[in-house]
Order: C-alpha cells, then sequence, then structure tokens
C-alpha cells in the first residue's frame, strides 16, 4: 500500500507545479501553448497521488508489487520525456525560422544598400 | 462615404484562388478604403495575386498564425495613422457588400469596435458545421458572462474598429486563435463593443485552417486562456503618437 504521507506529499508537490504554471501563464512568461502539457502533467501526477486506490490499482496492473508509488516516478518521467521531445520539436521550428530571418533581414539589407549606392 | 482615412485589413493563407475577388469587391463597396493583405506564409501566389488586384501586401516570412498576422495588420494601420478598420478574411467567408453594417456603428461613434455576427439574426447564409455551432454557442455564453453583455458569435473575425481600437490591438492582441479572448480584453478595457447580424457565405476555395484535431487544441487553449487571462490585469495601451 502507498504510505500516507508520500500521498500527501505528492499531491502537494502536483499542486505547487500546477499554481506555479497558472502564474507564469498569468504574467504572460509562458504562452498557452507551451503550458497544456505541463498542466496535463501536473493534473495526472495530482490524479494519481490522491486517488489512493486507483494508484495501488495501477501498480498492480503493471506488476509493481511492492512499493506503488514507484508508479509515480514512473508516470512523472514519462511526461517530462513527452515535454523535452516537444520541446526539441520547437526548438527545431524556431532555429527553422531564425535563419529564415537571418537571410531575409540580409537580402532586404543588400537591397537597400544597392539602392542607396546608385 | 466618409474622409476618415481606412483600410482593410485581409489575413490570408493560401488563398490564391479567393483574394483576388475579395479585394475587387472590397474596392468595389468602397474605392476609398485601402487593403492591406497579410500573406501569412502561403505557398501559392498569394502575395502576387493580391498586389497584381492593387492590395498593399505584408507577407510574413513564415506562418505566424491568425493571430500573428491580423495584429501585423492592426500594426500597419497604427503607424500609418488609420483610424478606422475593418477586417475582412481572405477566403471570402465575408461578404464586403456587407461592409456597411459592422461600419455604421463605430462611424456614428457608437462604439469603438462592431462585430458581425452570423446568429443575431434567422438569416439565410453559411453558419458552420453542428459540432461547431455547439462549441461556438459554449464559448458565447461563457463570453458573454465574463463581458455581462450578449455575444451570439465569439469567433467572428468580420469586424470594424475605431482608433482606439486599432490602438490597443496594436499593442496587444492574443496569439493562435484571437477572436473569443480579444473580445473579452476589449470589454476589460472598457472599449464599447457591439454586434451587428450579418450573413456570412461558405468559403469560396482552400481550406480552413482550423482542422478537426486542431479544434480540440483550440477549445482547450481557448478556455484555458479565457481562465487565465480573467486573472490578469490590464495592460496599459500603446500611447498615441
Amino acid at each position: 500500500m502507498t504510505p500516507v504521507t508520500v500521498s500527501i506529499a505528492a499531491s502537494l508537490a502536483s499542486i505547487i507545479l500546477l499554481v506555479i504554471v497558472f502564474e507564469l501563464i498569468r504574467s504572460r512568461r509562458l504562452r498557452e501553448r507551451y503550458a497544456l502539457l505541463w498542466l496535463l502533467t501536473g493534473v495526472v501526477l495530482l490524479v494519481l497521488s490522491a486517488w489512493r486506490d486507483g494508484l495501488n490499482t495501477i501498480a498492480r496492473w503493471v506488476g509493481v508489487q511492492t512499493y506503488p508509488p514507484a508508479v509515480l516516478f514512473a508516470v512523472g518521467s514519462l511526461f517530462i520525456l513527452a515535454v523535452l521531445l516537444h520541446y526539441s520539436t520547437v526548438i527545431s521550428k524556431l532555429s527553422d525560422q531564425s535563419s529564415i530571418l537571418a537571410q531575409r533581414v540580409a537580402l532586404l539589407e543588400t537591397r537597400l544598400n544597392e539602392n542607396g549606392s546608385r | 462615404m466618409s474622409s476618415l482615412r481606412r483600410i482593410a485589413i485581409v489575413p490570408a493563407l493560401n488563398e490564391e484562388g479567393a483574394i483576388g475577388r475579395v479585394v475587387d469587391e472590397i474596392r468595389a463597396y468602397d474605392p476609398g478604403l485601402e487593403i492591406v493583405v497579410i500573406d501569412d506564409g502561403s505557398v501559392d501566389s498569394t502575395t502576387d495575386v493580391a498586389r497584381e488586384h492593387g492590395a498593399h501586401v505584408l507577407r510574413l516570412p513564415f506562418n505566424l498564425g491568425i493571430g500573428g498576422s491580423v495584429q501585423t495588420g492592426f500594426r500597419y494601420a497604427y503607424e500609418n495613422g488609420f483610424e478606422l478598420a475593418v477586417r475582412a478574411d481572405g477566403d471570402g467567408q465575408h461578404d464586403p457588400a456587407q461592409l456597411g453594417a459592422v461600419l455604421e456603428p463605430v462611424l456614428r461613434g457608437e462604439v469603438d469596435i462592431a462585430v458581425g455576427s452570423r446568429y443575431l439574426e434567422r438569416r439565410e447564409g453559411y453558419r458552420s458545421s453542428v459540432t461547431r455551432r455547439i462549441g461556438i454557442r459554449l464559448l458565447a455564453r461563457i463570453v458573454s458572462a465574463l463581458t455581462r453583455q450578449r455575444i451570439t458569435d465569439p469567433t467572428s473575425g468580420f469586424q470594424a474598429l475605431n482608433r482606439k481600437a486599432i490602438t490597443l490591438f496594436a499593442a496587444d492582441y492574443p496569439h493562435d486563435y484571437p477572436e473569443v479572448e480579444a473580445l473579452v480584453m476589449v470589454i476589460r478595457h472598457r472599449l464599447r463593443l457591439k454586434e451587428v447580424p450579418v450573413s456570412m457565405r461558405p468559403r469560396a476555395a482552400g481550406r480552413s485552417s482550423i482542422r478537426t484535431l486542431s479544434s480540440v487544441y483550440y477549445m482547450v487553449k481557448v478556455l484555458l486562456a479565457l481562465f487565465v487571462g480573467s486573472f490578469r490585469r490590464n495592460v496599459v495601451p500603446l500611447e498615441e503618437k
């Protein structure tokens, strides 16, 4: 069985994560688009932490006999992987866009200079 | 119709089939209306077609999404001193013949922003698919509650704005799918807003930028933004130069 203190601590941690994400969106330091995966992570972890029977049941399903909170770690790690992967795609898109911008600026600068010297 | 400097802001993404007619129809409605088409990273000849039909074209180097491209238009209007702006979409859904209905309340000085609504009156014309209308209804309820004003078509992009509203949107405009959040923003900044009945047409060509999977994202994102936004203080709009 999951110790009660572990459930309480894990629930608190999830709530803190959710509050931080909320505050980051509110103060416009995090766009809604990039917050969704974090919010999903927080909600899933909160549900698994607070819903003790659920955690025990899932632990049994996946063959965790001795210590159900291990499932929390596993789920948390999976979500962190998902967030990291998502951000890798975001970074790739950003770097594509910044090279397009650099090229456009260079082309514009040349056009301006060549027009000016005529 | 008036001596105000006025501009039509037309966002377009891969609309080479429709954009020419949209530009022509806007010009036919009011030759004194300047037209700026914002090409949001199209891979077809949207920019060329719009230029051939005599519009100013702002070609974005890559896709910014509807929010980013429409705001580009508001910035253009703001920096070039326009006093009146209308937004009409480049897919031809917004019938330029009905621009008058949207412009009228703003021209009279009655409101700062007027929004064309498909659902304010029972009318013929395009009313969107059933699933979308359910979503629009839900958003309308929420926005009406948040603004304490009856809103029937919260996703409508068929709008007319005065200088005050242009200034606000040039300074701050929501990302991605902006219309719903923008309504709440407008009311929170104490601008006067009114819906006017219009009918819309089905799109002339091309396809909507909002498809099935992204409509799920649309709802989640907009609901989240509305929720978080209601805990946000106002941003100070740009000062007039």
